[in-house]
């Protein structure tokens, strides 16, 4: 947890440049060695011939949920699902006008979003490499449209840098590039690279640098047509009289250090964000509602689970109906249990001591979203910006645009606020409208005069306060790891966990796809073992 | 210069002459800002925490906060869901949280939670880190 005020040191300048360089370099030797490929997902499991009459209990209709009911009904289980909220998806989840949310505390929001828009509370984008969970997209009709990550017309706004002011992406991106090729090329000259490289080679980068960094004959990243290629025009290239384009002044490197746009690049190039990325069309929570199809009549909702049993040879679940109050029980001879730890760590389970102490033993991270809809979209009108991030050192960290729809009228929603760190703490703990008011108050430094004039209503979640979670994602580090996780995952007796927090890819669908697909699995073997 | 400085007097004063004499605001809390910027996301403003498909414990009149040395544990160590702090909060930060929730809410311990008992008996903050990256 780094919660350190994040000032630019020399070490992150360094090693950004380093992911910049040497990143190509280093995917194509990782790709030789069989790394860098995508999510381990070999296809669906094709599991058969279960024992007739086996009951399967499956805790929780989030994906890992669903898709291990669906697996093991394929594969002739008979299967229940209970489930806390009144609805299929978990943390997969959409709000949308006419929805009702209310938290932890007591504050209720009706959603007031025109038809068509919403706020993804949890998840909002699929990475291209998520394998699995593109396949059970594609597999049950859930269908999905480009998420635009990356926007270089997207601004980057810094209190350290430009007196506050946003900038675009576009030309701190090229005056980074133009700024770090410019001082390579120099420690070349310099003979600053004699003790690692080759002449030949040393050669070879200077006029590498040129071009990748838009320099100059003189290897000077100035202002001319080239550099203006990349970082945009002070009078854009036209046609007739006026036709010709005007180069544009680029910032003093100073500044641009300042900015610490660095991050932003490099943020980028990782592997979870990088092009194509996808998401569903019509909000996430398309995909909960998809999945809920496959396993139509198993789910049985507003049941919360207060005990698990596995004695006499088989599973008891008792559970409450959170409507009536009416305890009731269910029996299986299995139990998938997705519950998240969070919640888990507060049943009774009975199981292996080692089991429940991994159960107890990993807390969940925090983060605040808040869904802002406005009159219209001044920001592909006014600005050209078809969705992607704007980002800040503000609180509320970002703003991103909507994928969808793009190009048309009437009132959009913006994600206004996606918090991380202490900035989470402090959002969850305000009201629904003071989260609101100011996720509109520092997102407007990227947007005035039309921030706030143009703003309709918002909806937020608070992951602290979400009544079926009580936190976003479960938090391992190498020691939980170490300590917990292959206890975690393994089949105890009569009962597998799955969900995000069974993967290591912690906090995406795609872990709590092959999580499910794992546990399901090996829960398989086990009962044709017994 | 010498007008500016009147401004700046003027300000300052305005409020009082606006009011009748009223008794100074004591001074908030140390740990009320700790506890507003970190523990009500889930605890609550009011300290009453909450109930879903689990529970976020009542920190308001709460028995287990007799001891100092359980909200000392919890806080630096975490519990199920809940993070550790150490790391992200000073052990005075810690200290002047707990004093605070121990005085408030309900709660009417007199004894004070002291940096240097937090550094004695909080749980060190684990090697791994919070997030693996």
């Amino acid at each position: 947890m780094n919660w350190a005020e994040q000032g630019p040191t020399r070490r992150e300048v360094l090693r950004a440049i380093g992911m910049m360089a040497g990143t190509a370099v280093l995917y194509q030797a990782m790709e030789v060695l069989g790394h860098a490929k995508e999510t381990q997902f070999a296809g669906p499991p094709n599991l058969q011939g279960a024992r007739p009459g086996t009951k399967v209990v499956v805790l929780g209709a989030g994906l890992a949920g669903m898709l291990a009911a669906y697996e093991l009904a394929k594969a002739g289980y008979d299967v229940q699902i209970l489930e806390y909220n009144n609805r299929p998806g978990g943390r997969n989840w959409s709000l949308y006008g006419g929805d009702t949310y209310t938290e932890l505390g007591g504050a209720t929001q009706k959603v007031g979003f025109s038809e068509g828009n919403y706020l993804n509370p949890g998840p909002w984008r699929i990475p291209y490499h998520h394998r699995a969970l593109l396949h059970y997209c594609k597999k049950f009709g859930v269908a999905l449209e480009p998420f635009i990550q990356m926007n270089q017309q997207a601004l980057v706004q810094s209190s350290k840098a430009f007196g506050g002011k946003p900038m675009r992406y576009r030309e701190l991106h090229a005056d980074w590039d133009g700024n770090v090729a410019e001082l390579l090329a120099k420690a070349i000259d310099n003979r600053g690279l004699d003790s690692v490289m080759t002449k030949e080679d040393a050669d070879r980068l200077r006029i590498a640098l040129r071009e990748w960094g838009a320099l100059d004959q003189n290897f000077k990243y100035s202002k001319n047509y080239r550099s203006s290629r990349r970082r945009g025009f002070e009078r854009a290239q036209g046609g007739g009289v006026l036709g010709e384009p005007i180069p544009s002044d680029p910032h003093a490197f100073k500044d641009i250090l300042d900015s610490g746009i660095w991050r932003t690049v490099a943020q980028h190039m990782n592997i979870d964000h990088q092009h194509a990325m996808f998401q569903p069309v019509g909000g996430m929570g398309m995909i909960g509602r998809g999945f809920a199809k496959q396993v139509e009549g198993k789910i049985r909702y507003n049941q919360k689970v207060t005990s698990i049993s596995q004695q006499g040879g088989k599973v008891t679940v008792m559970h409450t109906d959170t409507g009536s109050g009416v305890t009731s029980t269910t029996e299986a001879d299995y139990c998938v249990c997705t519950i998240p730890l969070s919640v888990l760590s507060q049943i009774d389970v009975d199981c292996s001591p080692g089991l429940d102490a991994a159960i107890h033993a990993v807390p969940y991270s925090n983060s605040v979203k808040v869904g802002l809809e406005f009159k219209r979209r001044f920001w592909e009108e006014e600005e050209a910006i078809y969705g992607g991030i704007s980002f800040t050192d503000r609180e509320i960290s970002m703003i991103s645009y909507p994928s969808g729809k793009l190009h048309s009228d009437g009132p959009a929603v913006i994600l206004g606020a996606y918090t991380f760190g202490p900035a989470s703490y402090k959002f969850a703990g305000m009201t629904p409208e003071e989260r609101i008011q100011r996720a509109l108050e520092q997102g407007s430094v990227f947007h005035p005069g039309r921030y706030k004039e143009e703003f309709i209503g918002g909806a937020t979640v608070a992951w602290s306060r979400v009544p079926f979670t009580l936190g976003c994602c479960a938090q391992w580090n190498e020691d939980t790891r170490k300590e917990h996780y292959q206890t975690l995952v393994a089949v105890d007796n009569r009962l597998v966990l799955a969900g995000e927090h069974a993967s290591y890819i912690g906090c995406w669908m795609e872990g709590a796809i092959l999580s499910s697909l794992d546990a399901v699995t090996r829960l398989h073997s086990r009962a044709l073992e017994a | 210069m010498r007008f500016v400085l009147f401004a700046v007097a003027a300000l300052i004063a305005s409020p009082a002459l606006a009011q009748k004499p009223a008794k100074a605001l004591p001074a908030p809390h140390p740990g009320a800002e700790v506890y507003q910027n970190i523990c009500q996301a889930c605890h609550m403003a009011n300290a009453l925490g909450g109930e879903g498909a689990g529970k976020i414990p009542a920190l308001a009149k709460n028995g287990t906060l007799e001891a100092a040395g359980y909200p000392i544990m919890v806080v630096t160590g975490g519990k199920n869901a809940m993070p550790w702090f150490r790391g992200a909060l000073t052990d005075q930060q810690i200290s002047d949280v707990i004093n605070y929730v121990r005085s408030n809410f309900g709660n009417k311990y007199k004894d004070k939670v002291t940096p240097a008992m937090v550094a004695e008996m909080g749980v060190p903050a684990p090697k791994g880190g919070m997030r693996e990256q």
